[in-house]
Formats: C-alpha cells, sequence, structure tokens
C-alpha cells in the first residue's frame, strides 16, 4: 500500500512536468506543423534561468515567473528568424533545423553554468517533507501533483473559451480557412510558438526544486514528450495529458513491478500506439 | 547499360580511390585515426541515405541497427571467435534480420510516424544493449580484449596497427558501396526512387510498396550493421551509446551537412563533421555550438547540401554554356 501511494505521487508529479512540456509541444506541432526538438532545451534553459534569477531576486516565485518570460521572447525570436524558413519544407529539415537549434542551447548552457549539478531549493511553504505511512515524503512534488491539473484546467479554459484560444484553435484545424477570415498567421505562428516555449520553460522552472539541473536535462525529457505528444496524438490536448499521465505513472510503477525492463516501456509505449492506433490515443484519423 | 554504369562508378571513383590509399603514407598516425572514423561513419550515412535519400524515409533509429552489428562483432571475437571476416558477416546478417523483423512493422507508417516508430524499435534496442549485463556488459561497455590478426597471404597482421586498421576498413567500406550502389542503379533502385516522389503512384503501377520499403530497410540496416562491426573494431570497444537515438542523429546530419541527393554525398559530409570537429576543438571545447550553427545554416540556406549545393552549380553552370 505504501508503496503503491508513493509511486502514485511520483507518477503523478513526473507526470505533470511532462504534461506541461508535450502540451506547448503538441500545440506548436498542432499549429505550425512541426515537431520541435529543441522544445525539451526551452525546459532546460526555465530551470536554469529560473535558478539564476533567483540569485538575483530573492524567492522561488520570481523566477517562476520571470524565466519562462524570458524563454518566451527567445522563442519568438527563433521562430521569427529561423523556423518561418523551412515551413512546408520536407519534415526532415524542421527536425534537423531544430536539433541544431537543441545543440546550440545545449551547449550554450554548459558554457554559462558549466557541466557540474545545480540544485534548486522548494519555495519555503513547500519545503521539507510529510509524514506518508511512517515514512516521509516531500511537500514539492504534492504541490506538482496539484498546480499540474490546475494549469490544465486554465490551459483548457484558455482555449475553450478565449478569443485568441479560438483563433488557435482555428488556425490548427484549417489554416487556409484562418487566414482567409483574416487572421494574421504569421503574427500567430510566432505567438503559438512562443507560448509553447513558455509552458516549456514553465515546466522547467517548476521542475527546478523537483530534480538537479545538468546539461542533459533536456535531452532525457525531449524524447519522453515525443512519446507523449505521439501516443497522446499529435496537436491533441487530451491526448497530451493522458499520454502525460500514463507515461509518467507506467514509469514509476515499472521500476516497482519490471525491475530492468523498465527502461524500455515508454519506447514499448510508443511502438505499440504507433501499430495499432497509428494517430494516437486521442488524434483525429488522416 | 550496365557497364556503362559500372565504368562511371569507377572512373568517378579512382581518383577518390587513389588519395585514400595514398592518405597513411603521407599522413600522421592521428590522421590516419580519424580518417578511418570518416570511412566508417561515412559509409554508415550512406547506408541511411538508402532510406532518406532515395527511398524518401527519415529514419531515427539506424543506431539501433548499428549498434547490432557492433555487438555481435564484439560477442563473436570475445567468445573465441578466430576469423575478423567471418564475425563482419555474422554481424552484417544479425543487423539485417534484426532490420528485417523491426522493419515489417515500421514500414507501415509514414513520414515523422515512421521517424518516431523507428526512434522507438531503435531506443529499445539501445536499453537492451545497457540493461542485459550479463551478455553485452551494460553501460560499461563491452571490451574487445583481443581482435584476431589479420591473415593475408601468409603474413600475419595486427588490427592495432592504425595503417592496417585503415586498409581493412577501406576494403570493408569500398565493398559495402559497391554493393550500395548496385542498389541504387538497380531496377530495384529506380523503384525505390519512385517511391520516394510518388508512392500512391508506384502502387497503381502494381508494386507492393510495403513489400519494396522492407526490402530497403533490411539492406540499409544490414549495412549499418557492417559500419557498426567496424567501429566496434575501431574502437576496440561496444559501447550502448552506439544504439542511442543521438547517435542516430549522426549519419542523419551528416547527410544533410553533404547533401541526400548525391551518392556519396552523406560521405562528404562526414568528411566535414570530423574535418570541422578537429579544426573547431583546436580552438575551443564547445564543438556542439559549432556544429549547431552550421547545421542551421545549412539547413536554412543550402538544403541540398555542401556536396549537392556544389554539384548542382557545376551542373547548371554547364547547361547555361552554348
Amino acid at each position: 500500500m505504501e508503496n503503491i501511494v508513493v509511486n502514485l505521487l511520483n507518477g503523478l508529479s513526473w507526470g505533470m512536468l511532462l504534461f506541461l512540456i508535450s502540451v506547448g509541444l503538441t500545440t506548436v506541432f498542432g499549429v505550425l506543423g512541426v515537431l520541435n526538438f529543441a522544445h525539451g532545451s526551452f525546459f532546460m534553459l526555465g530551470a536554469y534561468l529560473c535558478m539564476q534569477i533567483m540569485h538575483i531576486l530573492p524567492g522561488f516565485w520570481s523566477g517562476l515567473i520571470l524565466a519562462p518570460l524570458v524563454v518566451a521572447a527567445l522563442g519568438a525570436v527563433i521562430e521569427k528568424w529561423l523556423l518561418r524558413r523551412v515551413y512546408g519544407r520536407d519534415i526532415t529539415f524542421q527536425l534537423l533545423l531544430t536539433f541544431g537549434i537543441l545543440l546550440v542551447l545545449d551547449d550554450a548552457v554548459r558554457i554559462i553554468w558549466g557541466p557540474v549539478y545545480h540544485v534548486v531549493e522548494a519555495p519555503a511553504i513547500f519545503a521539507g517533507v510529510f509524514p506518508l505511512f511512517g515514512n516521509t515524503y516531500p511537500v514539492y512534488r504534492l504541490f506538482l501533483v496539484i498546480i499540474g491539473p490546475v494549469i490544465g484546467i486554465a490551459l483548457w479554459a484558455f482555449f475553450r473559451f478565449s478569443r485568441w484560444g479560438r483563433i488557435i484553435r482555428a488556425a490548427a484545424s484549417i489554416r487556409e480557412m484562418a487566414e482567409g477570415v483574416g487572421i494574421r498567421v504569421p503574427l500567430l505562428f510566432t505567438a503559438v510558438f512562443a507560448f509553447g516555449t513558455w509552458l516549456s520553460a514553465l515546466g522547467g522552472a517548476l521542475a527546478a526544486p523537483h530534480q538537479s539541473l545538468a546539461p542533459s536535462m533536456g535531452e532525457r525529457i525531449i524524447i519522453e514528450s515525443f512519446i507523449v505528444v505521439v501516443s497522446g496524438g499529435m496537436g491533441s490536448f487530451p491526448g497530451a495529458f493522458v499520454g502525460a499521465l500514463l507515461l509518467g505513472l507506467f514509469e514509476s510503477f515499472g521500476t516497482v513491478f519490471l525491475g530492468r525492463v523498465q527502461m524500455a516501456v515508454p519506447y514499448i509505449l510508443l511502438a505499440a500506439v504507433l501499430l495499432f492506433r497509428p494517430r494516437g490515443l486521442f488524434g483525429r484519423e488522416a | 547499360m550496365k557497364t556503362a554504369g559500372l565504368l562511371k562508378f569507377l572512373v568517378r571513383g579512382l581518383p577518390v580511390a587513389v588519395v585514400l590509399v595514398v592518405c597513411p603514407f603521407v599522413l600522421p598516425v592521428y590522421w590516419t585515426l580519424i580518417l578511418t572514423e570518416i570511412l566508417i561513419m561515412g559509409f554508415f550515412a550512406m547506408s541511411f541515405n538508402l532510406l532518406l535519400g532515395y527511398t524518401g524515409l527519415l529514419s531515427f533509429g539506424q543506431a539501433g541497427f548499428f549498434g547490432v552489428g557492433a555487438y555481435c562483432v564484439g560477442l563473436m571475437l570475445t567468445h573465441g571467435g578466430e576469423s575478423l571476416f567471418l564475425a563482419l558477416a555474422a554481424g552484417t546478417l544479425t543487423a539485417a534480420v534484426a532490420s528485417l523483423m523491426i522493419g515489417f512493422l515500421c514500414v507501415r507508417r509514414d513520414e515523422i510516424y515512421f521517424a518516431m516508430i523507428t526512434l522507438g524499435f531503435g531506443m529499445m534496442l539501445y536499453t537492451v544493449a545497457h540493461n542485459w549485463i550479463e551478455l553485452t556488459g551494460g553501460s560499461d561497455g563491452l571490451p574487445l580484449l583481443t581482435v584476431p590478426p589479420l591473415r593475408l597471404f601468409g603474413l600475419e597482421l595486427s588490427l592495432f596497427e592504425p595503417a592496417t586498421m585503415y586498409f581493412t576498413v577501406l576494403v570493408v567500406c569500398s565493398a559495402g558501396v559497391f554493393v550500395l550502389w548496385r542498389v541504387v542503379h538497380s531496377p530495384f533502385g529506380l523503384m525505390l526512387t519512385a517511391m520516394r516522389e510518388n508512392k500512391e503512384r508506384l502502387s497503381f503501377a502494381g508494386a507492393d510498396v510495403r513489400r519494396v520499403r522492407l526490402a530497403a530497410f533490411a539492406v540499409a540496416g544490414g549495412l549499418a550493421g557492417l559500419a557498426g562491426g567496424l567501429f566496434a573494431l575501431f574502437n576496440t570497444m561496444a559501447t550502448p551509446d552506439f544504439l542511442n537515438w543521438s547517435f542516430s542523429a549522426r549519419p542523419v546530419l551528416m547527410t544533410i551537412l553533404g547533401g541526400s541527393g548525391i551518392f556519396f554525398g552523406p560521405a562528404f559530409g562526414a568528411a566535414v563533421f570530423f574535418g570541422l570537429e578537429q579544426l573547431t576543438t583546436h580552438f575551443t571545447e564547445n564543438w556542439m555550438i559549432v556544429l549547431g550553427a552550421i547545421l542551421i545554416l545549412v539547413v536554412i540556406f543550402f538544403p541540398r547540401g555542401i556536396l549537392g549545393t556544389a554539384v548542382h552549380h557545376f551542373r547548371t553552370g554547364r547547361e547555361r554554356r552554348p
């Protein structure tokens, strides 16, 4: 019982971080049609910038708010100057362009903050542990489990009811039609990409107290969020939510029940979904 | 026709072959080692380009088959195998069988979905190499403590000698490239190009799209295994890193650097890759940031790749002349 609850919480908290990064990835793919390899690097950048801002301004919250904004601005620049040139080209070029951006960003992080691990303290109210079945569990992870659905609902409401949300959904379903009714698509693309990077960096900043920061953290999460986005259905919002929770739970329970096969579980999930439901669990069939 | 194609191959390949043969005699040992690595990775990238450039399939899991070849050679030689070429042949065959089985499932998908499913299977092979510790040695890798000498004309040559290693790699890679050349210039190769251009039309013309793709996938996988086997000999080691997705990205970026539309483009890309790496690491240890910047520039401004752009200019320039 104790094991089950601990693994449930571990899986949910990791799943929530995966959800934040995947929802940005899937939105960018849905609207721009680009699968962004550099998305994990924005996640990492969010975490590192959060740490850096915490050195200058007091408190975790200033980092959590400011870091994603800085990264989103970088995202807007990247979309406008680089990504815009490869729309409509073969996917190989889009993947490799964003892979090039990944290499640059990851190495830049290594230059600026060094190859060593960094640790970010959790904010005072969520620091420490609480008792759980005679053992202890970090409060911050519980905070992640709660904040995840809150952000999820806020995003859902944004997409469902706000003007910008509707515009994004319109552009994602039929780009030409959106252009036809007067939406400035180039501006929208920049905004959507910046929004995606903001979400990813927000996930990174939230992850900072949860895991130690290292220049490899982007590479690890990008493959997992690819798996989430593809198995949930590319461009699907509920798909990203369900996919992220599934993957988070599979991984945490896998360590208990599967031993060393656990490492292969995400890839088996990916291959199985692609074989039996090629457009993902929540994707529209082509 | 067939002899004309062969002649073209020889005429074009001959100057390159001469340079490659002379190189180890005039270059320092260090550069012979770099050149050996270029040959192996260039051949790996060319085998990958059978899928990307000729068939129009982006595989992100070729490192899986590369690694299968590497571990197969490593395991045979550490378990008492005496023949180098038997080990390499077994590595090629095992990788071909693995890619036949995995490809059977993968060829049903297209474009980004194909890239993702190959990524998934490649990473499954990675986890096998990483976690089946009894067989593979886990994350420490599988060291090749003894490499049998090369027996040729009554001579025994040690592969630990860089020049011997280089010429072994050169001969094996040339044979592999010749196989690729024959495949690309066969009727089957034409079907691959037709598939890249329009697979519906090819299927209306009566071809079984999946079987053609699977055959190309198996050939590319088998040759990737051969490259992996050579790489294991070269490093006297096989490690799980050979199978990781970031290793799969290497042939992709080498191919794009050199040009996917040119037969030797990927090998040229490999030469550019390692040449630049040597040049850059001379000044700074941050080679990745330079590579990323070059990749971004090539993708945006030279989508045909470096060699591809040069050849294109040369050809269009020649056509313009009266």
